[in-house]
């Protein structure tokens, strides 16, 4: 193994270590956790955050961030319940949701990448825009009650594996392979590690840098068409603070915010350790107010870790 | 003579594998304007940081009024009422000028608040004083660049300064804005204050100076009073380096014409170039920092659009519109901030090599396993790229990062390299395995323009060389006919 897979591991172990010891102390604190019923519950509840975050790794990984993921959830899910209460066969009306998200991405990264200006900027505006439009769009009211072939998106199994999970872990896949092994995912990397030297190097790095956004418009998307199968309902008030759970995923699986470094396995064992310490302080009794300050918490202890051990490390 | 108010004797610093300064000595008179003079890299900066406080003296000492000052840092220095004006200056654009001035320091009421009527009031003497019509209340950023220069000196007169450094003031200033400034530093001297000049215009020299210092190679080489010695003399004086270093120049017989560029022009930063490049070629470019020639390699690299001119490949018209158009023509550029530019820092060295070859590599974007490590494998034992191939290219010395950008174009073959600064940051030993293949770049047919500051190797490596000054191209010389003295002299902007 080479070194810095070597030390990328390490990092990862750490990551995975953590969600060891954190379900261990659950099993350990309450006899139904460590149950499939409840695993599979953590692993559905889990999925929405999981998706999201795959574009925030990609985007953080390029060194910008995007907080307009949870508008986009929202907007594309209201855009399938109309289209489906409008009649729309269900492939046109997720191809509407998804090409939804990615236009709002495309926008996104445009205006970062023509515009040159801050990804923090223009995100947070576009967060306010697209809740903003998903709100004019139903006049501030939930399209409710889909067929069952749509719902079953979220209520489905295969072979006891409910239907979000497995979406998910498709998505993973193809992330994975995206960022590891094309050209695309060396270029987010490396836009993320030298922006300049990639340009230097006959890298478009304004139209690459406008794809990540456009896949995290994607994801998002996806994302809002599992909680609207899942809910039965799709609400434009959805996904409010998803960009701060993605972030968090994503941060605590091990990507760095200055960019040009992370992966998606960590992304997504940093959605897991979310998933379960919701889980597990549910189980507990733990009040809801009381749960955000434990997560914040680990946030900051996760990132204070790893500081700590690169810091060493140097 | 009175006695001096700083004397700096034997000092002595070094930087890994470089003495930047060996030795030096620099006395100072109250009332006097001290030219310091000497090449990039003759070591003026380094000796006025050790003054400032920025960089620790290995060795020598430091005097003030007769007795020794122990500078430790920038506080100990300002302590001393040593202050140095930079080129870009300490400022703060959207507070006032009398802000500025007070900026740290600025008088306060009983309470704690800032007193403004007091602030203002000092402000408005002090600039008096020094006989700057400037308004103490109009913020900075509406001053022209040379009022802020006056600015920054009133401050640094704001806590009674005694020695004054000016780093290259007047690189930025018309000659109306200079003759200000003339004037203003000729109100400071009769006030007894102490002033090192650093510029590389000698023409100025001679209009305020009393006497100069020349370094050269970290070295002190003489000091004059400025009446008694020439141009020309300083010229030579500033030169004559020897060269202890080997240069391993193979010549090749230059071949067809590779590249041509007519009338090139971008802003105020390069006008009106034209040369052409031959295969088998090393074609120097001297001139000192901001002389354009950065601009010159960026330009033909397809980073910057040029405003004017036209670039020939192969006797073909060519505009880039990006870096990819530049490379698809073959042209590789080695920029001189390599860690800013050359590289990703994080990458391993394969990923580094490969990273322009994405489309070859990958025409429907999915990278075949290993395809970066065969295309980067074979250059990395070409090159003699120290180093594991895990390695990220951070972690390399300079030199092998070195290698490491020019593999990058080599996997691409390259026909036409620019150099710029191509041993900077490079250790001695590695540096003449950089020339080595220069030379097989040459043997083999390609053409390279070498950017240098280094006299001796614009020299010993070059078959051309052209020296630009202000943007354009100041005087063109065969590798037989330069001497460190015609080049200088030209990349001073003199006649040659």
């Amino acid at each position: 193994m080479t070194r810095s897979s070597r030390l990328t591991h390490a990092r990862q172990f750490g990551t995975v270590l953590g969600l060891v010891v954190l379900s261990s102390v659950l099993w350990a604190l309450t006899p139904h956790f460590f149950t499939v019923p409840n695993l599979l519950n953590v692993a559905q509840q889990t999925s929405i955050n999981a998706i999201v975050a795959v574009g925030m790794t990609f985007v953080i990984i390029s060194g910008g961030i995007d907080l307009s993921v949870g508008s986009i959830v929202a907007l594309s899910g209201v855009a399938l319940g109309a289209a489906l209460q409008g009649g729309q066969a269900l492939p046109v009306a997720l191809a509407i949701a998804l090409g939804i998200g990615v236009i709002c991405g495309l926008v996104n990264g445009a205006i970062i990448s023509w515009g040159g200006l801050p990804p923090f900027i223009v995100t947070l505006g576009m967060m306010s825009i697209v809740r903003g439009a998903a709100l004019v769009f139903t006049e501030g009211r939930p399209v409710s009650g889909f067929d069952p072939l749509f719902r079953s998106l979220a209520a489905g199994h295969l072979g006891g594996v409910p239907a979000p999970v497995i979406a998910t872990m498709a998505v993973y896949l193809v992330a994975h392979v995206v960022l590891t092994r094309t050209t695309f995912g060396r270029y987010v990397y490396a836009i993320g590690g030298n922006e300049e030297a990639t340009r230097l190097a006959g890298v478009s790095v304004r139209f690459h840098k406008t794809m990540i956004y456009a896949v995290s418009g994607l994801v998002s998307a996806m994302a809002a068409v599992i909680l609207t199968a899942r809910l039965n309902s799709a609400q434009p008030i959805a996904g409010t603070m998803y960009e701060l759970d993605a972030i968090a995923a994503t941060v605590i699986g091990g990507t760095s915010l200055m960019g040009g470094q992370g992966s998606l396995a960590g992304t997504l064992v940093g959605a897991l350790i979310m998933g379960v310490l919701r889980n597990g302080l549910n189980l507990l009794g733990v009040s809801s107010f009381l749960q955000q300050i434990v997560i914040g918490a680990v946030i900051i202890g996760a990132v204070l870790i790893d500081t700590v051990l690169k810091r060493h490390r140097n | 003579m009175p006695a001096p108010v700083l004397e700096m004797r034997g000092i002595r610093k070094s930087f890994p594998g470089v003495v930047a300064l060996d030795g030096v000595d620099l006395s100072l008179q109250p009332g006097e304007v001290h030219v310091l003079l000497g090449e990039n890299g003759a070591g003026k900066s380094t000796l006025m940081k050790i003054l400032s406080g920025a960089y620790r003296k290995d060795a020598g000492e430091i005097l003030i009024n007769g007795a020794t000052a122990d500078i430790q840092g920038p506080g100990d220095a300002l302590a001393r009422g040593i202050r140095v004006i930079y080129q870009e200056l300490n400022l703060v654009p959207h507070l006032s000028v009398a802000e500025n001035i007070f900026l740290g320091a600025a008088p306060t009421t009983w309470g704690g608040l800032i007193d403004w009527r007091q602030l203002h009031e000092r402000a408005a003497r002090l600039l008096a004083d020094l006989g700057l019509a400037i308004a103490p209340a109009i913020p900075l950023h509406r001053l022209s660049l040379a009022h802020r220069q006056m600015v920054e000196i009133a401050k640094a007169l704001g806590g009674h300064a005694s020695v004054l450094v000016m780093d290259e003031p007047t690189s930025a200033l018309t000659s109306r804005e200079v003759d200000q400034l003339f004037a203003l530093v000729a109100r400071l001297i009769a006030r007894g204050v102490a002033i090192v000049y650093i510029t590389h215009r000698l023409d100025e020299v001679y209009r305020i100076g009393h006497r100069v210092t020349v370094l050269r190679d970290g070295r002190h080489v003489t000091t004059r009073l400025l009446s008694e010695v020439s141009v020309a003399e300083l010229v030579g004086l500033m030169a004559n380096r020897d060269v202890g270093e080997h240069f391993p120049r193979v010549r090749t017989m230059p071949g067809a014409e590779l590249l041509r560029v007519e009338g090139l022009g971008r802003g105020d930063l390069l006008a009106d170039v034209s040369f052409s490049l031959r295969a088998g070629e090393i074609l120097g470019v001297g001139g000192l920092l901001g002389a354009g020639r950065t601009e010159l390699a960026r330009v033909i690299a397809g980073v910057d659009r040029p405003d004017a001119g036209k670039i020939f490949i192969d006797g073909q018209a060519v505009r880039f519109r990006a870096p990819a158009d530049a490379i698809a023509r073959r042209i590789g550029l080695l920029p001189e901030d390599r860690k800013a530019q050359g590289f990703v820092g994080d990458f391993i060295i394969e990923r580094n090599i490969a990273l322009p070859h994405g489309r070859q590599l990958a025409p429907y974007g999915l990278l075949p396993a290993r395809c970066e490590a065969a295309m980067a494998e074979p250059l990395v034992q070409e090159l003699h790229v120290k180093g594991t191939s895990a390695q990220p290219v951070r972690l390399l010395s300079g030199g092998n990062q070195q290698k490491v950008v020019l593999g990058k174009w080599l996997a691409g073959n390259a026909r036409v390299f620019i150099f710029d600064e191509p041993t900077r940051g490079v250790d001695v030993g590695a540096k003449v395995e950089i020339y080595n293949l220069m030379n097989r770049l040459t043997a083999s047919g390609a053409g390279i323009i070498m950017i240098s500051s280094e006299l001796p190797e614009l020299l010993g490596m070059s078959d051309r060389i052209l020296v630009m000054h202000r943007g354009r191209i100041q005087a063109e010389f065969q590798s037989a006919d330069a001497t460190q003295a015609r080049v200088l002299t030209a990349a001073l902007g003199l006649a040659s």
